[in-house]
């Protein structure tokens, strides 16, 4: 395959090596901060990644995407409570259980456009949410705590930092050729065609409806993959994983690496939650010098700066952080 | 069991009209700008403290609010000049984006001036007493203000937006706006002023809403996507719409909220009950929308040229 160093490819390419060795840096330095910060932003890439196949190719913009990473993560954590901890049957259930969702999700939302979507997909995950919160066998509001991660009967021991980050590495480098293969088959141009001209693509004798639904539901039963590995990572489930909120920072980290780009959505990802990591660091470091110790106090405010610097990424760079990079790569 | 029940819509209905002022706004930037504004909600929260801290430093109730409305005003219209204006005709992700960033600073700002504790807003002793609506019906005066001030609002944006020339411009603005524009209509500050309009709107039902709890700190977040539930089943851009799918909303989620757990009883065991009556209560409003939705994909009162 041909790699022409475009700044845009240089990115991509620093990004995976600085995933795929993050662990021996971990290891060396002894300090486990990095890795479980890192799995976090895997396992939330993926999610991303999988929203940026209907949202980025297939213009269905899904704001309620997070409630498929509460449904992946419930499926674990009901399975576990109710003392089933196989991995091989508590991950494909989770992820046929997201996939089930989505399928009536998306039969329901598919029948509206722009807005209307946007808007009926929100409602949606909020009233599966509002059904998480009811679950009072399952902690209700409080979420339930799993005791025990999915066993894979000695073939991967979740339990181990290290094998945890690249088993989510590869699954997420996985998922992003698997996305890259999709959109560039027949399937994959049918998608895109439906997201430029719908009505065009319907009179050549697609129909595009079903064509729509079977993307949606593969996202959906990607993020249901996620979430599974979200509540394995967190040892952890509550409806909070399905808020509104949720499902407005996977749009963000979509659309801040850089939508319909296969590697956008990692990129946005690793940004948003690094910058989320460092900022107050950064804030209290760079202004300790000029203005003493009222800088300590305004690192505890650091979104007054993240704030409008998303703000001005929507302003000025189209196209995310890759999209921006492809632009000075081709002048 | 008849008192309780003439009382909760009455709550119903107050909260319907609040929802009302956050919605009109929202439905006209939606329907004449095509912005998603999801920063909609900060000016309601800004509202409640300038009116707040205002209500403080003036030792006057009705001053504090005055002010409180005119500095919403400023910082709406500032925010349209210095962020929205540029997001017009851009895809709406980058709305959502935008505005989401706008609410991450505007949330830290709020922290960072007034600090992370609530403030409180006290109505004056006049408001905060009850009056009998009905012999033998006493009813908050204060909550009765809501109503009638809302009331009040709807009527003079009815005919701000029916009877004035700026609402002529408006409304042709909200059906084609490049023909406004063209017609040599100053677009940018019919924009700026629509987008004031609505931020002062905003501003006025989180002053309310600040009365019945205290500001805090994403107190817009959670009643901004029940505005856009109300602006979702209105039809966007259709006031009117706004104005019934708000009532119906109010009234939907006060009374189920109130009733619905009794009614479930009666299916249900207690214990059941008591955990699904709630859920489900929060979920009427979602369940009316999508059930609007797939009915009428356009919204109760689709408005013209959409």
């Amino acid at each position: 395959m041909r790699f022409p160093f475009t700044a845009r490819n240089l990115l991509i390419a620093a990004v995976i090596a600085l995933l795929v060795l993050l662990p021996v840096y971990t290891a060396l330095s002894g300090n486990a901060f990095f890795l479980t910060l890192f799995t976090r932003i895997l396992i939330l890439a993926l999610a991303a990644t999988s929203l940026n196949l209907i949202m980025g190719y297939g213009g269905m913009v899904s704001f309620g995407h997070a409630v498929y990473l509460g449904i992946g993560g419930y499926g674990i954590g009901i399975l576990a409570f109710e003392g089933i901890s196989s991995g091989f049957l508590q991950w494909p259930l989770a992820i046929l259980v997201s996939a089930l969702f989505a399928l009536v999700i998306g039969a329901l939302s598919l029948r509206t456009r722009g807005v209307y979507f946007i808007m009926i997909t929100l409602a949606l995950a909020q009233m599966v949410y509002y059904a998480g919160v009811s679950l009072s066998r399952y902690g209700a509001d409080d979420g339930l705590t799993i005791n025990r991660r999915s066993q894979f009967s000695g073939l991967i021991d979740l339990s181990n930092r290290t094998v945890f980050y690249y088993l989510c590495l590869a699954l997420l480098l996985g998922t992003v050729y698997l996305v890259w293969r999709l959109i560039n088959s027949r399937f994959g141009l049918v998608i895109r065609g439906a997201k430029s001209n719908e009505r065009r693509m319907r009179s050549i004798g697609f129909p595009t409806y079903r064509y729509r639904l079977v993307c949606f539901v593969v996202a959906g039963a990607i993020c249901g993959l996620a979430g599974a590995l979200l509540a394995n990572f967190t040892n952890f489930i509550s409806p909070a994983m399905m808020h509104w909120t949720r499902s407005g920072d996977l749009i963000v980290m979509v659309v801040l690496g850089g939508m319909g780009s296969v590697f956008g959505p990692t990129v946005g990802a690793v940004a948003l939650l690094v910058l989320e990591e460092t900022l107050p660091f950064l804030i209290g470091k760079l202004g300790f010098p000029l203005f003493g110790e009222s800088a300590a106090r305004a690192a505890e405010y650091w979104q007054i700066v993240l704030g409008p610097m998303l703000l001005a990424i929507a302003l000025f760079a189209r196209g995310g952080i890759v999209g921006l990079l492809t632009r000075t790569g081709r002048d | 069991m008849g008192l309780l029940f003439i009382e909760q819509c009455l709550n119903g209905l107050q909260f319907g009209l609040l929802l009302f002022l956050l919605a009109a706004g929202l439905t006209l930037v939606f329907g004449i700008m095509d912005l998603v504004n999801l920063a909609h909600g900060s000016l309601y929260m800004l509202g409640a403290y300038f009116a707040a801290t205002f209500a403080a430093l003036t030792d006057s109730f009705l001053l504090g609010v005055v002010l409180g409305l005119a500095a919403t005003l400023v910082v709406g219209m500032a925010v349209e000049v210095v962020a929205m204006r540029r997001l017009y005709g851009r895809d709406h992700l980058d709305h959502v984006l935008g505005t989401f960033g706008l609410i991450l600073f505007f949330n830290e700002l709020v922290r960072l001036v007034w600090g992370p504790a609530g403030m409180s807003l006290i109505p004056p002793a006049w408001l905060n007493r009850s009056i009998e609506i009905l012999p033998g019906v006493p009813y908050s005066a204060y909550r009765l203000s809501i109503i009638v001030v809302s009331l009040a609002v709807a009527l003079l944006l009815y005919l701000l937006v029916m009877r004035t020339r700026i609402g002529m411009l408006i409304r042709a603005g909200a059906s084609n706006r490049e023909m406004v524009g063209a017609l040599g209509v100053n677009i940018n500050l019919l924009y700026t002023l629509v987008f004031g309009i609505g931020a002062t709107l905003a501003g006025l039902a989180g002053i309310m809403q600040a009365q019945i709890q205290t500001a805090y700190v994403g107190m817009g977040e959670n009643v901004l996507i029940v505005a856009l539930v109300v602006i979702i089943i209105g039809g966007i851009g259709s006031i009117r719409g706004a104005l019934v799918a708000s009532i119906f909303v109010g009234l939907i989620d006060t009374v189920g909220r109130a009733f619905l757990p009794d009614m479930l009883k009666l299916v249900l065991s207690p214990a059941a009950a008591s955990t699904a009556g709630p859920a489900l209560s929060s979920m009427l409003i979602y369940i009316l929308m999508v059930a609007v939705l797939v009915l009428r994909p356009g919204g109760l009162f689709p408005a013209a040229g959409r």
